[in-house]
């Protein structure tokens, strides 16, 4: 015969032991790790710029900052532009003053603590502008390294922040090569660019894309034949940033230089 | 006789126990494995709707030329044509509802951010027409002698002789 | 303000978002928790190996592991900017991130100390219970020890023989899977740097070894240290209590100090040989980062040899590895320059842990610029508060403190224990 306490006990094992298990299978779901991770929609979004359009305006990041609330004044942005001049001597000197919101208005190159620095024109060997933005990568390693499943990808291929469910660790901040990750000022949350997933979502471009005037920036879907913007990706010389990190970028540039960091 | 060897582990299995009850407490249901995998699809699926749904406040490009057909007419024959209505009129949220008219920004630094001079051939920046900020008339707003609609600056020194 | 904006100082090109976002609380978090899983190996030293010179400083340094233990957590707290969220590390843990282990690891490591101690204090918190119940009248001080102790016995109140034998073999096996534990919650601490592939720095194989190593130099360390000094305090304490009540059997001074000097040198020895270890897997890194010299090398070498050499050079290998070695090896080894030897070993090991953390942020992403962290010292805000010198003081004070509280439940000195 059982008594009380020993039933009490025993009970209270097989119980656990049947919801440890059970919890511990929807994590661990077998079926769903080897789920095929490139899926079979019918939509991926990829970015392409083209460098030698690109003239610093820094339209883009203005309506970037506006469309997406990303704070005016704040140091931190979804996208930027920079700029590289490479002088005769073989001296690459780039910037990107507050991430060129307000454009490049001046020949003085911003160098942080070591102040403007100015070239003369006769020494500029070549010059170019450089818009970045997230790469919304095939392999993100910002997404593989978080440790609460707080930021993810969707079927498209754009890279989202959870913003109830981030910790503010830090980890895809440290984790993306590109640096396009910072905190929330006041949301105190990880932030990345959406690539505008509410516009595209209803058939529209991203902010910067539709802000440019002089069509450096294009959005469009890879799975897509006919679109203008796989067409060129997929017949003319287009580079990625940093490639040899394996996250196979997805946003791709014409007229990318050797210099491009 | 039983063995108190095992009490600890008691505790530790009733912890757990605990962690794993608040864990289907707290955890919203729809968060699980999605389309990309556990790496790189592991969220809580209603986010997606969420972001879905954030306000636009740029309105496509097309659609200023659907109650300003004469504006759009004269920008288009101009060198701005390429320039979006929203650039300089500011975004359109939902006017002419909600705003009724759109704040303009005549500033000096939203013309400079194209026609500061830049020496730098090979850009197409090289080739915009440029001036120095810091010597062409400073303290002036770009907008008292060049209309932006129409910017030849031929045409305003007519304009402003007549 | 941006988070990080406050101590980030940029030179040349930077990206736009980069800022210094792990600061002196990731320093001061591989740091803790490399001094948590260095006192456990040192313990199980003599739990699992038998070194029986070390069983003094074995009991010692088991409850002070204890102690570290909830602090090695307080940095990631200080750090998070979502400090009450961090529970969502355990309700949706993302595996493939080598941050959603912690919580598994670290509770696991949690329950192996708690119930290591449990076996080792048992027989005490048992005669305890038993003295309390048999006194007739009761404080509400006793009654409340009794309480607390009757909780802690977990109502396991044989003492026989048998039932003291089996608390030693356990003992003997959580020490056992504590080391492997112990290793592999502070190499996890160094694979989340080593497996960062966006920082030139931080990314190598090396990195957990490296750390593991560091982790049982500084643990070490830590408990020679307050060994000593707790040592030199009770002697104090003995003088005066002697002087005071002469009847009381105390150690003489003289005993103490002879039983101390031996512990200390004997627990020496496995600390110059875990610093020997460290010092070898950092030395072939570095070797190794010059010779293939890739595409990261013109800047790292920068941040190394130039901008970071006295915090490299001079600070870190310079005055925390050779000088303590050669006061550890020079013959005749005293207390006091023990004390200091280890003191600069500590130091030693925590400019490691900053190279790494801040020197790994030192430099762009774009290996065009730099960056300068500037330690925050006025908590002025929250924010400077958390990740300042006032944060990572209170770090470092929290497991002194703990310490002390469970030494006033737990004697660490002077008690027959269960084996």
């Amino acid at each position: 015969m059982m008594n009380r306490r020993e039933f009490c006990k025993k009970a209270c094992i097989v119980a656990g032991g049947l919801i440890i298990p059970l919890s511990a299978l929807e994590v661990f779901n077998p079926r769903r790790l080897l789920a095929e991770k490139d899926g079979n929609s019918k939509v991926r979004w990829v970015f392409l710029v083209d460098i030698h359009k690109c003239v610093g305006c820094g339209l883009c990041v203005k309506a970037c900052k506006i469309e997406n609330d990303v704070d005016w004044d704040a140091n931190v942005t979804r996208t930027w532009v920079e700029r590289y001049v490479v002088t005769k001597g073989g001296q690459t000197l780039i910037d990107s003053p507050k991430g060129a919101r307000d454009g490049f208005i001046t020949q003085k190159i911003d160098q942080a603590s070591q102040g403007l620095k100015e070239v003369k024109p006769e020494e500029i060997a070549k010059a170019f502008f450089v818009p970045k933005l997230c790469n919304h990568c095939e392999n993100p390693p910002c997404v593989q390294v978080c440790p609460v499943g707080a930021t993810y990808q969707t079927q498209e291929g754009v890279v989202l922040v959870d913003r109830t469910w981030c910790i503010g660790c830090g980890y895809c901040v440290m984790g993306c090569p590109y640096g396009v990750r910072y905190f929330h000022p006041t949301l105190h949350v990880a932030e990345k660019c959406t690539l505008c997933y509410h516009r595209l979502c209803q058939g529209m471009k991203s902010a910067c894309v539709d802000a440019c005037p002089f069509g450096a920036r294009r959005v469009g879907n890879i799975r897509d034949p006919e679109d203008p913007v796989t067409k060129i990706i997929t017949t003319e010389q287009v580079n990625v940033l940093k490639e040899e990190f394996g996250t196979k970028p997805q946003c791709f540039y014409l007229g990318s230089s050797m210099e491009v960091k | 006789m039983k063995n108190h060897v095992w009490r600890p582990l008691y505790i530790v299995l009733a912890i757990v126990g605990g962690i794993i009850i608040t864990r289907t407490l707290l955890v919203p249901n729809d968060f699980g494995v999605y389309e990309r995998g556990y790496m790189y699809g592991w969220h809580r699926k209603s986010n997606e709707a969420e972001w879905r749904k954030y306000p636009i406040k740029y309105k496509s490009p097309q659609i200023c030329a659907e109650c300003h057909p004469e504006k759009d007419r004269e920008i288009k024959s101009s060198p701005h044509a390429s320039i979006s209505c929203q650039n300089c009129h500011g975004p359109n949220y939902n006017h002419p509802d909600d705003p009724q008219g759109l704040t303009i920004d005549r500033s000096r630094g939203l013309c400079i951010r194209c026609h500061a001079h830049l020496p730098y051939k090979g850009t197409l920046r090289g080739g915009i027409p440029g001036i120095n900020p810091e010597t062409h008339y400073p303290q002036e707003q770009c907008v008292m002698c060049h209309i932006p609609h129409s910017p030849k600056p031929m045409i305003q020194k007519r304009e402003v002789k007549s | 303000m941006v988070h990080g904006e406050a101590w980030t100082l940029k030179e040349f090109f930077v990206y736009p978002n980069e800022y210094i976002y792990w600061s002196i609380q990731i320093v001061m978090y591989p740091f803790m928790t490399g001094l948590v899983a260095g006192a456990f190996v040192l313990s199980s030293l003599y739990h699992v190996f038998g070194v029986k010179q070390l069983k003094d400083i074995a009991r010692f340094s088991l409850v002070f592991s204890l102690a570290l233990l909830p602090v090695a957590m307080m940095p990631l707290l200080l750090h998070l900017q979502q400090p009450l969220r961090g529970i969502n590390v355990m309700m949706t843990p993302h595996f493939t991130s080598a941050i959603a282990a912690f919580g598994i690891v670290f509770t696991t490591y949690g329950f192996i100390v708690a119930s290591e101690i449990w076996f080792v204090y048992r027989q005490f918190i048992v005669e305890t219970v038993m003295e309390l119940r048999g006194k007739q009248q009761r404080s509400a001080v006793d009654s409340a020890r009794l309480v607390l102790y009757s909780l802690l016995s977990l109502g396991a109140m044989d003492l026989s023989p048998e039932a003291l034998h089996k608390d030693e073999r356990a003992v003997g096996v959580l020490a056992g899977i504590g080391i492997p534990v112990a290793c592999f919650l502070h190499g996890y601490a160094g694979f989340i740097f080593g497996s960062v592939k966006a920082n030139a720095l931080w990314m190598t194989p090396l990195m957990p070894v490296i750390f593991i190593c560091s982790a049982v130099v500084s643990g070490i360390a830590l408990c020679i240290a307050t060994y000593i000094i707790t040592m030199e305090i009770r002697k104090l304490l003995s003088t005066w209590k002697r002087n005071k009540r002469s009847y009381l059997k105390l150690p003489s001074v003289e005993e103490l100090k002879s039983a101390e000097l031996q512990v200390v040198t004997i627990t020496v020895k496995y600390l110059v040989m875990f610093l020997v270890l460290a010092i070898t897997l950092e030395l072939l890194d570095l070797i190794f980062r010059t010779y293939t010299a890739v595409k990261s090398w013109d800047i790292l070498r920068s941040v190394i040899y130039e901008r970071d050499f006295f915090k490299i050079f001079i600070l870190q290998y310079g005055f925390g590895n050779l000088v303590p070695f050669i006061i550890f090896l020079r013959p005749g080894l005293t207390i006091r320059r023990a004390l200091v030897g280890t003191l600069l070993v500590l130091m030693g090991v925590f400019m490691m842990r900053w190279n790494v953390v801040i020197g790994g942020q030192a430099f762009s992403a774009s290996f065009s610029g730099f960056m300068d962290y500037h330690l925050p010292i006025w908590p002025s805000t929250v924010e400077l508060y958390k990740e300042g010198l006032f944060g990572a003081l209170t770090v470092i004070i929290t497991p002194f403190v703990l310490f002390y509280l469970f030494t006033r439940v737990l004697p660490v000195f002077g008690v027959k224990d269960s084996h």
